[in-house]
């Protein structure tokens, strides 16, 4: 009963990220979808959440430790390489005036 | 317990944990909206990733065990391998560097998967439907990991980029692994403990990610990583549900959502359906016969140098610079805003037609131009551009093939048919530089070469160009 409550919740959280996913996405422009993929691509490395989660309970055995190293290093791989990669691409189009003449924000980090 | 300081355990309870991964998805989404404008996306990059850091940040906080040491080293050689590969990465390789770390996540989410069901001996004492997403997430995550690094050595270029394949055995043999996969996971979920029946499980994954990348030419790699993308997000989602922990649910959908319409729209712009491209890709068929069909064709194709390519261009009225992936390979884009700048110091007006999976990825071609401070302005998209080749005295296609072949509005029977092109031979003369006439990574001939209105320089995109730019010097 509790188990079967904690999947329909589970479930119903997965069908809402899902329309907000669509929701949010379908707006971006072309010109921006490189980035984008790699900002989503960043966001999906918070699977590393679960090798955190499972290298702390007990039973783990010596292969067990070697495999969640591994996965949370690729975790992290994804997630660091993923933000810092769409950093780049993105300041790339910060300081350019954009097409529609706005201008004002012409901001420069260091 | 009784020992624990209040403190810790208010960080330690559930319902704190769950609002800092309220804050987090906020965070996410709204992050995501701010990728929307080019004005925001920084800051909305930037958002996501502090929403990350408070995810893993509550997640640590959260844990009951030691084990820190084992952490330390997962994150120090996470980041250690990740941060120098982003920022070393040149921004024309950034299609394959994300592939590599899509790939990545994908391995993350296998390898999670197996240390569960070690960890539980096989899923015993756990509920069925955990089981059940464990496995799936098993299974997608090792087809992304695999198929991700096929990608990513195919736009390298340390696996041949043209398809691949079994031929018409392919499919079945795609179908073949699926069904041994899915078997075995099923085989498991219904109460197998074998961890043999577990490893063969993640090899046929592993087989069908190849098989299913390799036989993919590359003009279809965007919407192929894309794909993947979208499938390690939902494999995040699947594991979240495994472990019940709503933040791997939450932004693993939301991934998975995205990814999911990224495809759509990019083989949309192709007009190519998402099952015929996994089914076989550009391969098959139409590549070979255009690969051993290149003598056929009647027409001639005319050479130009640069210095008469540079008198064609200064005395034009208006130019339009079609880039395509050959500009990002030989790092040209730099080269092509001075030669911008040149051009327009002598009254032309210059524009660029960007088609929407010019390059590697949508999106790919910005990049590169942004990188050369080419305003934002001159950009076209390919229906804006379209209407204006008319007006075009000249066309020069750096680097771009099958994006230009007229072939897709002409030729029924061949394998790119239907798929929207910049329609270059509407202006008034087009020069292409192209290193040889080797077809483009569609394996495809292209018409447009043998047109009369069409010269040909060849070499380097980047010399070609510089050359270009330098010769005009003279007149």
């Amino acid at each position: 009963m509790i188990l079967a409550s904690t999947l329909t919740t589970n479930l119903a959280i997965l069908v809402l990220a899902g329309f907000i996913g669509f929701v949010v996405i379908s707006k971006v422009p072309n010109t921006l979808h490189t980035p984008l993929m790699s900002g989503t691509n960043a966001i999906h490395g918070i699977v590393l959440l679960g090798g955190l989660l499972i290298v702390g309970l007990s039973g783990n055995t010596a292969f067990n430790k070697v495999i969640l190293v591994i996965a949370i290093a690729f975790g992290t791989i994804n997630v660091v390489g993923g933000f810092l990669v769409t950093d780049r691409m993105l300041e790339m189009f910060k300081s350019k005036p954009k097409a529609g003449g706005e201008k004002a924000g012409e901001e420069k980090k260091p | 317990m009784s020992a624990t300081p209040l403190a810790t355990s208010f960080l330690q309870s559930s319902s704190f944990l769950d609002v800092l991964y309220i804050i987090a998805f906020g965070l996410f989404i709204q992050g995501l909206r701010g990728l929307s404008g080019p004005t925001t996306a920084v800051r909305g990059n930037r958002i996501a990733a502090v929403g990350m850091a408070i995810a893993v940040i509550a997640t640590l906080l959260n844990r009951n065990e030691g084990n820190w040491g084992l952490i330390v080293l997962g994150i120090a050689l996470g980041t250690a391998v990740g941060v120098p590969a982003a920022r070393q990465v040149k921004m024309t390789a950034m299609p394959q560097m994300v592939a590599l770390f899509n790939g990545v996540g994908g391995g993350a989410v296998f390898l999670i998967s197996w240390s569960e069901f070690r960890l539980t001996h096989g899923y015993q004492g756990t509920a069925t439907y955990i089981a059940i997403f464990s496995l799936f997430a098993a299974i997608v995550g090792s087809v992304s990991f695999w198929g991700s690094n096929i990608a990513f050595g195919k736009l390298q270029e340390i696996i041949p980029g043209r398809p691949i394949s079994l031929g018409s055995a392919q499919q079945i043999v795609n179908l073949l692994l699926l069904i041994l996969a899915v078997a075995a996971g099923v085989d498991i979920a219904a109460g197998a403990h074998s961890e043999g029946i577990f490893i063969g499980m993640l090899i046929c994954a592993a087989l069908l990610g190849n098989a299913v990348v390799f036989p993919i030419g590359g003009a279809d790699m965007p919407v192929v990583i894309s794909m993947l993308n979208a499938f390690t997000g939902l494999s995040a989602a699947a594991t979240g549900i495994a472990l019940n922990n709503p933040a791997l649910i939450v932004a693993g959908m939301i991934v998975g959502a995205s990814g999911t319409i990224l495809t759509n729209l990019m083989a949309t712009a192709m007009n190519r359906s998402i099952p015929a491209i996994v089914a076989g890709g550009f391969g098959g068929g139409g590549a070979v016969e255009g690969a051993s069909g290149a003598g056929e064709h009647a027409g001639t194709v005319r050479s130009t140098s640069a210095a008469d390519a540079a008198i064609q261009l200064a005395y034009a009225n208006r130019v339009m610079i079609v880039p395509g992936y050959g500009m990002a390979v030989a790092q040209a884009q730099h080269a092509v805003r001075e030669l911008t700048k040149e051009l327009e110091k002598r009254g032309v007006e210059v524009g660029f037609a960007i088609h929407p999976v010019a390059g590697r990825m949508p999106g790919h071609m910005n990049v590169l131009l942004a990188e050369a401070d080419v305003p934002y302005d001159q950009l076209e998209e390919m229906d804006e551009a379209n209407q204006e080749f008319g007006r075009t005295d000249v066309s020069l296609v750096i680097g771009a093939n099958d994006v230009t072949n007229p072939a897709a509005k002409n030729t029924p029977s061949s394998p790119i048919y239907g798929m929207p092109i910049l329609e270059v031979s509407n202006s008034h003369s087009v020069i292409v530089i192209k290193r040889s006439m080797n077809p483009g990574f569609a394996g495809i001939e292209n018409e447009l070469y043998y047109e009369p209105e069409t010269t040909m320089l060849f070499g380097d995109a980047k010399a070609a160009v510089s050359e270009i730019t330098a010769e005009l010097a003279h007149i």
